[in-house]
């Protein structure tokens, strides 16, 4: 017993045995229901079956989140009201952050979107599509702080003086200028923080947007050619409209992971040298000066900045319905 | 399935296609160029990590990775550190912790979401149309909205101090949800009601249904689905680093590799090797299942 209290694969092993219980009595409370008659038993299966995700969902996401927005409105110990003076503070010292996050915002899916659709026509129908898919592909599957390593790797300054050990200081060296500190100079330093941002996405915009091309009719590309549409009308007027809805759900997918995205200032330049982004600046308002509040209402920020893009996104969709 | 048809190349000639006409336009010499040019770009800054874990820490420090080409050296010496090493440079440890988190991280959400998904498909029940749409609508509520106050339901409680991985586990399962719910759903949508009247008329119950003829079917899905939700908790920061307190005993190997940038920032022997012990399991997982990974990335953004 003390195997699976006390070592932490016991922990692993109990925990799995524990929710497989789980399991099985639900599936046996089931089949006590199957045997219930009348319209009663759709209700109750569908208790049994949905019942716990939703509980969860209630407890641990809906309660949480209504929670937050009420801590946005106390002081940092959550015991006097304070109004909006939480969201008064974002507006005066969170201006750095507020404004990078809506740069980020704007450039990552841009640039994400931009070459993965560029590459994704480049390679469509070659004979290497799907090597060359997967090595743009590959930054997925890397968690932002590995990426946020491997590119402070990249970036890497050293004086003039030393031999650079950072590939791009290396390059710039060798071709007779002084090193760049890619991190710490601002305002490039943000930019040069969105690039990896954008290295890890393009690969997502490349895939779908890749199949959102190879399902373009081959018949309207056929029809504006005979009526002598070039090279860039096709691409301007049939492509790309084509493949809109794709474009809008990529666009938008990127947009709301870069407003989350928290670990590559983090990791990179711990959020300074003014490369702050609102993510960043709830978790060390909540975590790291233990202030709820400010925390609480960086927060509900990000969580009304996604929602517009959401509701565009969902009307587009309905939009695009509506056409077939 | 929608999903296949749309990944599928259509054996028409190139320059018929969409594609075919911008290749054109900006030539094919070219466009191979620019194509090359994006592909080394995405794949060197990792290459350079990885060559660089093998290189002596003071040769690290000294030149960069791309030396190796005229004085290759290599050594194992950064790993067996970092596998074995003194306690501070020591992330076997976290790998572990990683480990325990993912697997029950990534199995209790998937299991409660196709039995949910069970729920808001084949059952049809008063009201079940505004609670999925409920259901979707909270994939929009970031993480940090409901960080501070699911902490605070564990904090402190005796159960919490028993099981420390417990919060992390919850965590991750209600943040996996929605999402979950949602793709699962439009799969068990898609199998062709027919089929779950047929086995019904046979007398079939529900868990019957459920067992099987749904799971046989959703494999595919549960797969892609499995792949993204294991990824996610391999790679999440935020949630390791919040509901672990900074403690030893359950940060994941994220947490503990960004606090290594912060106090060993130089030391990048360590940070190279670290950081490739941590891309490892998820770049296997990757290259062996990409065929579902992509086939779920196009049903779950996509369709919509």
């Amino acid at each position: 017993m003390g195997f699976f209290l006390y070592s932490k694969n016991g922990q692993l092993i109990l925990a799995v045995l524990a929710f497989l219980a789980v399991l099985a009595a639900l599936l046996l409370l089931a089949t006590a229901v199957d045997r219930v008659r009348g319209r009663k038993q759709t209700f109750l299966m569908a208790a049994v079956f949905g019942g716990p995700a939703l509980l969860l969902l209630a407890v641990g996401l809906i309660y949480p989140a209504i929670r937050t927005m009420w801590m946005s409105f106390m002081d940092k110990r959550s015991d006097e009201f304070v109004g909006f003076d939480n969201y008064a503070y974002l507006f005066h010292d969170g201006l750095q952050a507020l404004g990078n996050s809506l740069l980020w915002v704007v450039l990552v899916p841009l640039g994400s979107t931009v070459i993965g659709l560029v590459y994704s026509v480049l390679i469509d129908k070659s004979r290497f599509e799907k090597v060359a898919k997967s090595l743009l592909f590959l930054p997925m599957a890397i968690s932002f702080v590995g990426a946020g390593i491997i590119w402070k790797f990249v970036y890497e300054y050293r004086g003039a003086a030393q031999d650079q050990i950072g590939l791009l200081n290396a390059l710039i060296t060798q071709l007779g200028f002084e090193p760049v500190r890619f991190l710490q100079d601002a305002p490039w330093n943000t930019v040069f923080l969105i690039v990896v941002m954008v290295w890890i996405q393009a690969g997502f915009a490349m895939v779908v947007l890749s199949a959102a091309i190879k399902a373009v009719p081959t018949d309207i590309i056929e029809a504006a050619k005979l009526d002598g549409a070039n090279a860039w009308q096709l691409f301007t007027r049939i492509t790309i409209p084509s493949i809109r809805p794709s474009l809008v759900v990529v666009l938008t997918t990127i947009c709301i992971a870069t407003l989350k995205v928290f670990d590559i200032t983090q990791t990179m330049t711990g959020a300074e040298f003014k490369t702050q982004v609102l993510a960043n600046e709830m978790y060390d308002w909540s975590f790291t000066y233990g202030d709820n509040g400010i925390g609480s209402a960086m927060a509900v920020v990000i969580f009304l900045l996604v929602v517009p893009v959401v509701i565009y996104n969902v009307r587009q969709m309905n939009k695009n319905k509506a056409v077939r | 399935m929608s999903t296949q048809t749309l990944t599928s190349v259509n054996p028409t000639k190139q320059t018929g296609s969409a594609a075919g006409s911008f290749k054109k336009l900006v030539g094919n010499r070219i466009g191979s160029a620019v194509a090359l040019v994006i592909a080394v770009l995405w794949t060197v800054p990792t290459f350079g990590l990885f060559v660089s874990s093998f290189r002596p820490e003071s040769e690290i420090k000294s030149s960069g990775w791309w030396s190796i080409f005229a004085d290759p050296q290599f050594t194992l010496d950064n790993y067996q550190q970092v596998l074995q090493g003194s306690t501070s440079t020591n992330l076997a440890v976290f790998f572990q912790n990683s480990i325990v988190i993912a697997i029950p991280g990534t199995l209790a959400p998937l299991i409660l979401a196709i039995m949910a998904s069970y729920a808001f498909s084949v059952l049809e029940w008063k009201g079940r149309d505004i609670v999925f749409v409920a259901v979707f609508t909270l994939q929009i509520v970031p993480l940090q909205m409901a960080l501070i106050p699911l902490l605070r339901i564990f904090s402190g409680t005796a159960i919490a101090d028993m099981f420390p991985f417990l919060s992390l586990w919850t965590a991750h399962t209600i943040f996996g949800l929605p999402l979950a719910i949602f793709l699962l759903h439009n799969f068990m949508s898609e199998v062709p009601k027919d089929l779950i009247e047929a086995a019904r008329i046979d007398g079939a119950g529900h868990v019957t249904v459920f067992l099987r003829v749904m799971l046989p079917l959703m494999l595919p899905a549960i797969a892609s689905y499995a792949i993204f939700q294991f990824l996610w908790v391999w790679n999440d920061l935020l949630v390791g680093l919040t509901f672990s307190g900074g403690s030893r005993t359950v940060q994941p190997l994220t947490a503990a590799l960004a606090a290594m940038t912060g106090d060993r920032g130089q030391d990048w022997h360590l940070l190279t090797a670290g950081a490739f012990i941590s891309i490892l399991l998820p770049l296997i997982v990757f290259f062996a299942l990409q065929r579902f990974f992509v086939r779920g990335l196009l049903a779950g953004s996509v369709k919509g």
